[in-house]
């Protein structure tokens, strides 16, 4: 019983999940978890509705590129696709189920608009959609392919790292695949457990030839999707799909371009740098006001966007600046794509460090905590009965205090922190 | 009984509908050339009141006795043919019937390609260039096939079909300079021997990892289709990659979305030293094309015509009627697999023997054009030692050049160069700067 209770807290005090994801189709565990929705009590319901593991912020109404529209995640990457398909002839949109709108909805109507040669299902095999997609691109066409499950793009990691990053590379420029995007949707959902959730970024930054970009909202995603297929190399593009939905902003409805390879600042701060990339990005951003409020530490927040190849001088940069780094993501602390920026920084940034970089990351056991507690409460609810909205953002708040603490703790006082 | 027998005939139909349509309608082929909605329309409409299955997955009959499908490979898939081992036309009526300077050039070209295998793996021996495959007794499957294509037909190649290059006309100098990694290597001397590439003419740079240019030929044949200029995609592998899970994507992917391919497997016999019999109990490559709904032949590898015809044919129904077509070319593996490999490790000299002086194909198109007194033991002699004087000559050019500058190390991994790859470069420099002394820095060409 401690065990048990002693696993609940620790679940409880780590990420908290979110349901609206998902779209009533078959085929995905999200979707099946969703039917099991209505067994559950009404209080589940509203509940899950409310709880999240962080609150998403906004970007501010874009002005500069004419008329904008309200969109979430999921459309914002529909508009990027429809201006792509409609100035680009060659472009085809293509993987399983794409057809009829795509199980998060992200090719709704593009079908019925661009015709069914642009827009297609094909069959069922991760290699084939990749391997396909490069030889379309090598043939000069415009490719943008669809894993389902970022967790399911490990069948075509031979496609993407042997063929697709070393394609331009090998043939001296004589043949090339740039003109290859594959879209997979990316990170924990709440529920999605082992492969439903994965975050496999550093797989491929380990691989020099290809780009990895993650957006942390629906204007980004936007901006950074058509970077991507504009750009002259094969990309990757992550869509953090715990925000297809959740995530609502302005977002232009014509085509416009966010620069690869280029950080954002989102924050100005002088005692941290703090980095992250994808939904992660509000999970730091709030952390930032924790730690204003509660220590007055003044963070400076950075959004990486582009994984590889990553912009190392807006990092460095701040961290000349600030003295501390905390880089924070959702997959495994080892071999993680942190231990690529905190290398890169104490190498850069050596005689301005004033603590060593703190790494916040996942557990390298393979069910993210929130996830097992969920797992578990599906199948034991007895035993572990929900707790209210109000349980769930006290424990998410003790969560990230904790941890900043923790890492905080073990850094020689900043300045305006010292009480820590 | 009666539907289970006949499938045992299924492949033997799909041959004979192979050579049966050829003369198909134009007015059937502009309704095919049209993009069909996937499988849905090929199946009946939706009767429930009809007592036959109604499973949307297939289109079939019921049956009241239990009995399993048997695979046919004690008699399988015949092996067409032109002509026997002596030149002969068997049938008149398959005599493709092409001129003389048409014939002299294949042989020119698949004697040119056994004269240059020979020097380079010589040459590699003598350690005088890392690596090397010999394409010996496929010559026949390189040059047939490669005839039979349009010249914007669009290559994707395994590594041993350098007689298609050869037959596109190739330079013998850009085949050494991609061999010794020269300054002239149009592939910036980045990759091992043999692996060839050519953007003018339309040759996809080879890469040593296996049935990965399947799927992509698959892609590459959709693109061309909807470009609608009445080009085809080619993709050769051997009958070891046929295994990879890529070449089943490749040929699925083919099939669904109807792309103007010919898929081309050349089956000789050898995966290294893995025999067919551990390789696949099938029969063969070929019988597994009707199994994705593609139309498949087999045709003797050996026989030059027989794979000029195969693909002819094959070349005008996947443009004409988009959709993949299955060549499957029987043949030997005369050489060994590499020059890291030696075959009498695991297979005897008598069977290599009997392939290589009583049925090899460029032999057997020596017999035809004698036969038609349109080649003599003079035209040999004389053509024997002014090929090999010709790649003697490349040979000793590739070898005197230097090679790439070594900037070139870190150019092309993306289209621009990025910022790290900059620092890096530049820490190499210095690094070579100051220790010039360590690198053989004359050997390469300077910035």
């Amino acid at each position: 019983m401690a065990a048990a209770a002693r696993f609940f807290i620790r679940g409880a005090n780590s990420r908290l999940p979110v349901s609206s994801v998902g779209t009533g189709t078959s085929g995905s565990v999200g979707a099946a978890l969703l039917q099991l929705s209505p067994r559950c009590s009404s209080r589940l319901k509203t509940q899950r509705r409310h709880a999240a593991h962080f609150t998403y912020q906004p970007d501010p109404v874009p002005t500069q590129y004419g008329e904008t529209q309200k969109m979430n995640l999921f459309q914002s990457i529909t508009s990027a696709l429809d201006n792509v398909l409609s100035s680009d002839p060659t472009a085809v949109i293509f993987g399983e189920d794409v057809a009829f709108g795509g199980v998060f909805r992200c090719t709704v109507g593009l079908r019925d608009k661009y015709g069914k040669d642009r827009v297609f299902n094909t069959p069922l095999c991760e290699q084939g959609i990749v391997g396909f997609g490069i030889g379309a691109a090598v043939a000069g066409a415009t490719a943008i392919a669809e894993i389902q499950f970022a967790d399911y793009i490990f069948p075509a990691f031979d496609q993407i790292v042997n063929e697709a990053a070393k394609y331009r590379y090998r043939s001296g420029n004589l043949f090339d695949c740039g003109n290859l995007t594959i879209r997979a949707p990316w990170g924990c959902v709440g529920h999605g457990s082992l492969y439903h959730s994965q975050s496999p970024e550093a797989f491929f930054v380990h691989c020099p030839g290809i780009k990895v970009v993650i957006p942390r909202g629906p204007m980004q995603a936007k901006g950074l999707l058509l970077s991507c297929i504009a750009d002259r190399n094969p990309c990757i593009f992550f869509e953090p799909k715990i925000l297809y939905r959740a995530a609502v902003e302005q977002v232009p409805v014509e085509s416009y371009t966010i620069p690869l390879s280029e950080a954002e600042v989102l924050q100005e701060g002088s005692d941290v740098t703090l980095v992250a990339w994808g939904t992660q990005v509000h999970v730091l951003r709030e952390v930032a006001d924790m730690a204003q409020e509660k220590l007055g530490v003044s963070c400076e927040v950075i959004d990486l966007r582009t994984i590889q190849p990553w912009d190392i001088e807006t990092v460095c940069k701040s961290v000349v600046k600030t003295g501390r780094l905390l880089v924070s993501h959702e997959a495994p602390v080892t071999g993680g794509f942190a231990a690529e920026i905190s290398s890169t920084v104490q190498e850069e940034c050596f005689l301005n460090l004033e603590a060593p970089i703190s790494r916040v990351c996942e557990d390298d056991q393979l069910l993210k905590p929130s996830q097992l507690l969920l797992v578990l409460k599906s199948t034991h609810s007895s035993l572990f009965p929900p707790p209210s909205s109000s349980q769930w953002r006290a424990a998410r708040k003790r969560h990230f205090v904790d941890r900043l603490i923790r890492s905080a703790s073990r850094w020689p006082p900043c300045p305006s922190a010292s009480s820590i | 009984m009666a539907a289970v027998s006949s499938m045992g005939k299924m492949y033997g139909l799909c041959f004979h509908a192979a050579r049966q349509t050829a003369g198909l309608k134009a007015s059937r082929l502009l309704h095919r050339r049209a993009f069909r909605i996937s499988a849905v329309h090929q199946q009946q409409p939706f009767d429930s009141s009809l007592e036959k299955p109604q499973f949307p997955g297939a289109s079939a009959e019921f049956v009241d006795n239990l009995e399993f499908i048997q695979p046919n490979v004690i008699s399988g898939i015949p092996v067409y043919r032109v002509m026997d081992r002596q030149g002969k036309i068997i049938n008149p009526s398959q005599d493709p019937q092409l001129s003389k300077e048409t014939v002299l050039n294949f042989y020119q070209k698949m004697t040119l390609l056994n004269t240059m295998d020979r020097i380079l793996y010589e040459s590699q021996r003598q350690g005088r260039i890392s690596f090397y495959m010999t394409n010996y007794g496929e010559e026949g499957t390189h040059i047939g096939s490669a005839a039979a294509l349009e010249p914007t037909d669009m290559v994707f190649g395994q590594y041993r079909e350098a007689g298609v290059l050869m037959y596109r006309g190739f330079p013998l100098d850009l085949f050494m300079a991609q061999c010794y990694a020269n300054a002239d290597d149009l592939g910036k001397g980045r990759q091992m021997p043999v692996h060839y590439g050519c953007k003018d003419l339309n040759f996809v740079t080879i890469s040593s990892p296996l049935a990965t240019q399947i799927p992509q030929a698959a892609g590459a044949a959709y693109a061309l289709k909807r470009e609608n200029l009445n080009r085809a995609v080619v993709c050769y592998f051997g009958e070891g990659a046929a295994s990879e899970g890529d070449a089943h994507a490749g040929f699925n992917f083919s099939a669904t979305l109807e792309c103007p391919l010919i898929f081309f497997c050349r089956n000789n016999g050898y995966a290294i030293s893995t025999p067919t019999n551990e390789q696949y109990r099938g029969d063969g490559i070929a019988a597994r094309g009707p199994g994705y709904g593609m139309l498949s032949i087999r045709v003797d590898g050996n026989d030059v015509f027989a794979v000029y015809n195969a693909t002819k044919e094959a070349r005008r129904r996947a443009v004409a009627e988009n959709q993949p077509f299955l060549i499957e070319a029987m043949t030997y593996r005369i050489g060994h697999h590499s020059t890291s490999d030696d075959s009498s490790a695991y297979r005897s000299v008598d069977e290599v023997n009997y392939w290589d002086k009583q049925d090899h194909p460029i032999s057997r198109l020596r017999h035809y054009m004698t036969a038609r007194g349109w080649w003599s033991e003079d035209d040999e002699r004389s053509w024997r030692k002014q090929s090999r004087k010709t790649v003697m000559e490349a040979f000793e050019r590739a070898e005197r050049r230097l090679k790439p500058n070594p900037e070139l190390l870190f150019t092309d991994v993306y289209q621009e160069m990025t910022p790290g790859l900059n620092k890096q470069r530049d820490s190499m420099w210095r690094h070579v700067q100051q220790y010039k002394e360590h690198y053989p820095l004359d050997l390469y060409e300077k910035q």
